[in-house]
């Protein structure tokens, strides 16, 4: 697979990419070899792939926690790539990692408020967004972070990112350990926060609900891209679903 | 009335000492459990960081006595005690400068660090030895007494009398003022609550926006308040030595451990756990008894259950205890 | 090539102080040289093959120094029979309270009961343990307590006293080690520097054990005596033969017979470590310390392996304990400082080069030279800089008096600068 995404040329540049990234942890091996993952404006990308694929690593690498060797990011047409995760948050990114994606010592208050640290203004309007669009937490609010369920702690880790305001919202595999309803739910949420024109990257395991809200979707395969295209393309894509969708429908 | 004595008697060498002393570890306690909790290693440079801190707050205490300044009856250290605070701030900044920082951006281990910290630990001490020198010290001035042993008997009648150190209250009060403070700040703050958060999930944190660096920053110059508060309130109260210190940091990390690393509540508590044991195991019980028991049952030993040379051994057993069946400490702490 | 250079190098030194000064100040340091370097042996193998951190070797020291008295020194028969038995017995209690109260804990189901049933054991245990031993122990220490006051020891020759030093450190290490290894690294830090105080304290306050702070002096020797010596005609001809006269060639045979002794030690434990580092077992080590993960991963039991090596490189450290007061003649609990026998033994081990062993021993060597030498030329440079100020001055005078804190300072300052910018050491690990 080359870097350069064929279906890009001549279209305007995506409203984030990182493109040919090629690097890894520390010293170690690289992890990533010339991906490139983009999301436009208000739209929703998803990147799928089997365990240990790289799927991470992308996500971190976009957010300047992994050193690139090769390759840049860019975002909104600015290149970002030597800028420090916090440098980042500033400029609208907001992550929500893997594991440990919440402060679980400190209230659901305060971790949305520790979302949105970097922003001098009044906060509270947004707080009550993100309550309205997980009113669960607006009951928790005073309850330590550590101690809600597993989808709840998923809803801290997805508003305490939207606490900045972000114009870019990166989720790694938001729905992992939630039931199938939550997810459902999960799902419906963020389709919601895209149709505010927050651009959504995400990582998803379930792939084929995920294929089916994505505007764009990658297949990481070995830190490689393996197939890219629309949501729906790759749903169809034969070879797609005899190898990552359990090809059965 | 012997149950009245009884507690008089108590109360003068059992509780007040080791309430006094429990507020100096619960704040050495503190310092120890957040730097731990926000830089996460164990500080063995602690103890001599409170002598430091001390022997500044004494040497402007000399500067102030000379002078004729006097803010009496409280002792001219408190005067002192912020500009002792601000070399110590000085200090501790520059030296993770010169030397935490290297380690940190290297990711080190934290051993790697605590090792480091034995070497800052050296050089404190060398430099405390240089200038004010290796032997005791006395600053403290002002009243000497809130109430001493006499004027409590001829205002109650009581047999034995209750003496009430000025510099014990003012340890108990500061160490409330203290603590009140260090909370509001951690909890109220969005400095403070950025440390909690940092201290929590330091990844997320920077994903937050939070400044790593300043967070340390401000970690430093509250261990310094902390630190030499301790110092100073320990010196008054019993002496200042240099040597002391070092031997302080074996309870005080009793205490820290406790109450669970990087817990700052349960650093207090943990201080007072020690402290109470260490007095109430040290001392000869048996004047206390003989108001108790009838004078047929009275003890003819000292009911000392150990030698006050064995204090140490109070809070090291006490670790122990807790490393066996509750390495996380009560309030549970950060990471085993 | 460059290890022989800086081997060299130290010998250098020592030779430079032998010509300088005297071969007999030279001679002494460097049996102190050889003690040091058992000592970084011992601490390089926690350090350097587990990544274990011990900050308690005064206290594994301290208990080698307690094992020549108890070995060498002369029974007090009268001590014996006033209270001897009895305090046998008190121990032999207590220690059959603790078993009580441990094997209660085990047998018992975990709950209120249990810990109110080893509570009572211990407290219960405890008076009557003290209700034993006090009369015992004020019985021992009233006979003639200017000069004796103690059990004494076996009487025995005082060379069995070195294994059995690393006995006494290698069963304080294992109570150590079963508490605080497997638990975050820095515990194990914390617990021994407990430890370590609390022996020094046992041995300054327990003085029908080995006489407190009277010191017990006059320890036999595993070394002739200069005064027999210079009595030997045959010793005094060979020293006139030599250019010598009788009194130091008697001072510097025994420091001679020392170095052999010690040199003796010394070498065999490097051969022992170097086999060991080089087997599996020392593959091992280093995997474990490398990636703890891993290595618990592929069914090692790391804490087993940490306690392992732990209680060894502490019985190194109890049996270069018993070396140096052997070669003192004397146990004097009050001259145990943690800066002079657990920091400085790390500035060693860091200089010398973490995790080989033949770094250990070239840092021991040199960094006691320096500990030494430092001393008189910090004294001397104090001067040159004071020079200006008045005699009497004050400041002059504190100065100068400070010279032996700056000697601290200076260590700490020489662990930082290795650790900053030579973490590996002068030789380091291959
Ligand atoms: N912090 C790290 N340091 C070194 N290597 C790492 C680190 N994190 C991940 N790796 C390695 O990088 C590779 C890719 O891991 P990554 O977490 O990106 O996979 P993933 O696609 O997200 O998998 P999963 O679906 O299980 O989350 C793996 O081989 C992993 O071992
Ligand atoms: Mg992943």
């Amino acid at each position: 697979m080359s870097g350069a995404d064929p279906q890009m040329a001549g279209k305007p540049e995506p409203f984030l990419i990182g493109e040919a990234m090629t690097g890894g942890y520390g010293r170690g091996a690289d992890i990533l070899h010339d991906c490139t993952i983009a999301v436009d404006k208000g739209q929703i990308a998803v990147i799928v792939g089997p365990n240990g694929a790289g799927k991470s690593t992308a996500m971190k690498a976009v957010f300047g926690m992994v050193d690139l060797r090769l390759g840049a990011v860019r975002l909104d047409g600015q290149d970002i790539t030597a800028l420090t995760p916090q440098a980042r948050v500033a400029m609208g990114m907001g992550f929500v990692p893997q594991t440990h994606n919440i402060f679980t010592s400190m209230t659901v208050e305060e971790n949305l408020e520790m979302g949105a640290f970097l922003r001098q203004d009044d906060i509270r309007g947004t707080m009550e967004q993100v309550y309205e669009l997980f009113p669960i937490l607006k009951d928790k609010r005073r309850q330590a972070a550590g101690e809600l369920s597993g989808g709840q702690r998923q809803q801290v880790a997805v508003g305490r990112a939207l606490m900045t305001r972000p114009s870019l919202l990166m989720l790694d595999e938001p729905t992992a350990g939630v039931s199938p309803i939550v997810m459902d739910e999960l799902f419906d949420r963020i389709i919601e926060v895209a149709r505010t024109g927050i651009s959504i990257l995400m990582v998803e395991q379930n792939a084929r609900q995920a294929l089916e809200i994505a505007d764009k979707g990658y297949v990481l395969v070995q830190g490689s891209n393996a197939h890219t295209g629309s949501g729906k393309a790759l749903l169809a894509d034969p070879q797609v679903r005899k190898s990552f969708l359990g090809g059965t429908e | 009335m012997d149950i009245l004595n009884a507690v008089v008697v108590l109360a003068n060498f059992v509780l007040i000492p080791a309430l006094s002393y429990g507020s100096q570890l619960a704040l050495g306690a503190l310092g120890v459990t957040l730097i731990y909790g926000i830089l996460r290693f164990s500080n063995f440079a602690h103890g001599d960081t409170m002598a430091f801190g001390a022997m500044v707050t004494i040497l402007f205490t000399w500067a102030f006595q000379n002078m004729g300044i006097s803010i009496a009856p409280l002792p001219t250290a408190l005067l002192a005690l912020p500009f002792g605070i601000v070399v110590t701030a000085a200090l501790l900044l520059a030296t993770d400068r010169v030397v935490y920082r290297f380690y940190r951006q290297q990711k080190a281990k934290p051993i790697i660090l605590v090792m480091v910290s034995l070497g800052v630990m050296f050089i404190l001490n060398g430099i405390v030895r240089v200038i004010i020198g290796p032997g005791e010290q006395r600053f403290e001035d002002g009243a000497r007494f809130i109430i001493n042993a006499r004027q409590f008997k001829e205002m109650t009648g009581l047999e034995e009398g209750l003496a009430f150190k000025a510099s014990q209250g003012l340890t108990i009060v500061v160490t409330i003022i203290a603590v009140a403070a260090l909370f509001w700040f951690l909890d109220r703050t969005k400095m403070g609550k950025s440390m909690r958060a940092y201290s929590d999930n330091e990844d997320l944190a920077l994903l937050s926006g939070i400044n790593p660096e300043r967070v340390v920053r401000i970690t430093w110059i509250l261990a310094a308040i902390l630190a030499t508060t301790a110092g100073v309130l320990y010196g008054l109260d019993k002496s200042f030595k240099p040597f002391t210190y070092f031997q302080l940091l074996l309870p005080m990390f009793a205490a820290a451990i406790v109450g669970g690393l990087g817990n700052p509540l349960g650093a207090i508590v943990g201080g007072y756990i020690i402290a109470f044991s260490e007095v109430t195991l040290t001392y000869a019980w048996k004047k206390v008894a003989t108001y108790f028991l009838p004078a047929s049952l009275a003890p003819d030993s000292l009911m000392q259950l150990l030698s006050t040379d064995y204090k140490y051994a109070v809070s090291f057993t006490i670790l122990v205890i807790v490393l066996i069946f509750k390495p996380y400490g009560l309030f549970r702490g950060k990471a085993v | 090539m460059r290890n022989a250079a800086l081997f060299a190098l130290v010998a250098a030194l020592y030779i430079a102080t032998g010509m300088m000064q005297s071969w007999n100040t030279a001679l002494a340091i460097f049996n102190m040289g050889l003690i040091s370097a058992v000592m970084a042996l011992g601490v390089n193998i926690q350090w350097g093959y587990a990544g274990l951190f011990n900050v308690g070797i005064m206290g594994f020291v301290a208990l080698g120094g307690l094992a020549t008295v108890l070995v060498s020194m002369p029974p007090v028969t009268e001590a014996w029979a006033a209270g001897g038995a009895r305090m046998l017995a008190a121990l032999a209690f207590g220690a059959g309270t603790i078993a009580a109260g441990i094997a209660t804990f085990r047998r018992m189901q975990p709950g209120r009961r249990r810990a109110l049933a080893v509570a009572a054991i211990f407290a219960v245990g405890f008076v009557l343990y003290r209700w034993a031993f006090d009369p015992a122990r004020d019985a021992i220490e009233a006979i003639d307590p200017a000069s004796t006051g103690y059990l004494g020891g076996l009487g025995l020759p005082i060379l069995i006293a070195w294994p059995v030093g690393g006995l006494l450190a290698a069963a304080a290490a294992w109570g150590i080690g079963k508490t605080a290894l497997g638990l975050r690294s820095d515990y194990l830090a914390i617990a021994t520097l407990g430890i370590a105080e609390i022996i020094i304290a046992v041995l300054k306050n327990e003085d029908w054990l080995g006489r407190g702070v009277k010191n017990v002096v006059g320890l036999p020797r595993p070394v002739p005596y200069e005064i027999d010596l210079q009595d030997t005609p045959e010793f005094v001809a060979r020293a006139t033969e030599l250019g010598l006269d009788p009194a130091t060639a008697s001072s510097l045979w025994v420091k001679l017979c020392y170095t052999g002794l010690f040199a003796a030690v010394l070498l065999a434990l490097i051969l022992l470590t170097q086999l060991a580092l080089k087997s599996p077992w020392g593959r091992m080590m280093r995997a474990i310390r490398d990636n703890e993960v891993a290595a618990e991963a592929m069914g090692k039991n790391v804490t087993r392996r940490h306690l392992q090596i732990f209680i060894l490189g502490s019985a190194i450290c109890g049996m270069a304990g018993a070396m140096m007061t052997t070669l003192d003649g004397q146990l004097t609990p009050g001259t145990y400082q943690p800066l002079r026998y657990t920091f400085l033994i790390w500035v060693m081990v860091i200089v010398g080069g973490s995790g080989n062993n033949w770094g250990s021993v070239l840092g021991g060597f040199l960094i006691w030279w320096l500990w030494i030498q430092v001393e008189p030329i910090g004294g001397f440079v104090m001067n040159l800089i004071t020079m200006p100020l008045p005699e009497d001055s004050g400041l002059r005078l504190h100065l100068l008096d400070s010279v032996q804190h700056i000697r601290l300072l200076t260590m700490g300052v020489v662990l930082l600068l290795v650790l900053r910018f030579s973490p590996r050491g002068l030789i380091p690990e291959k």
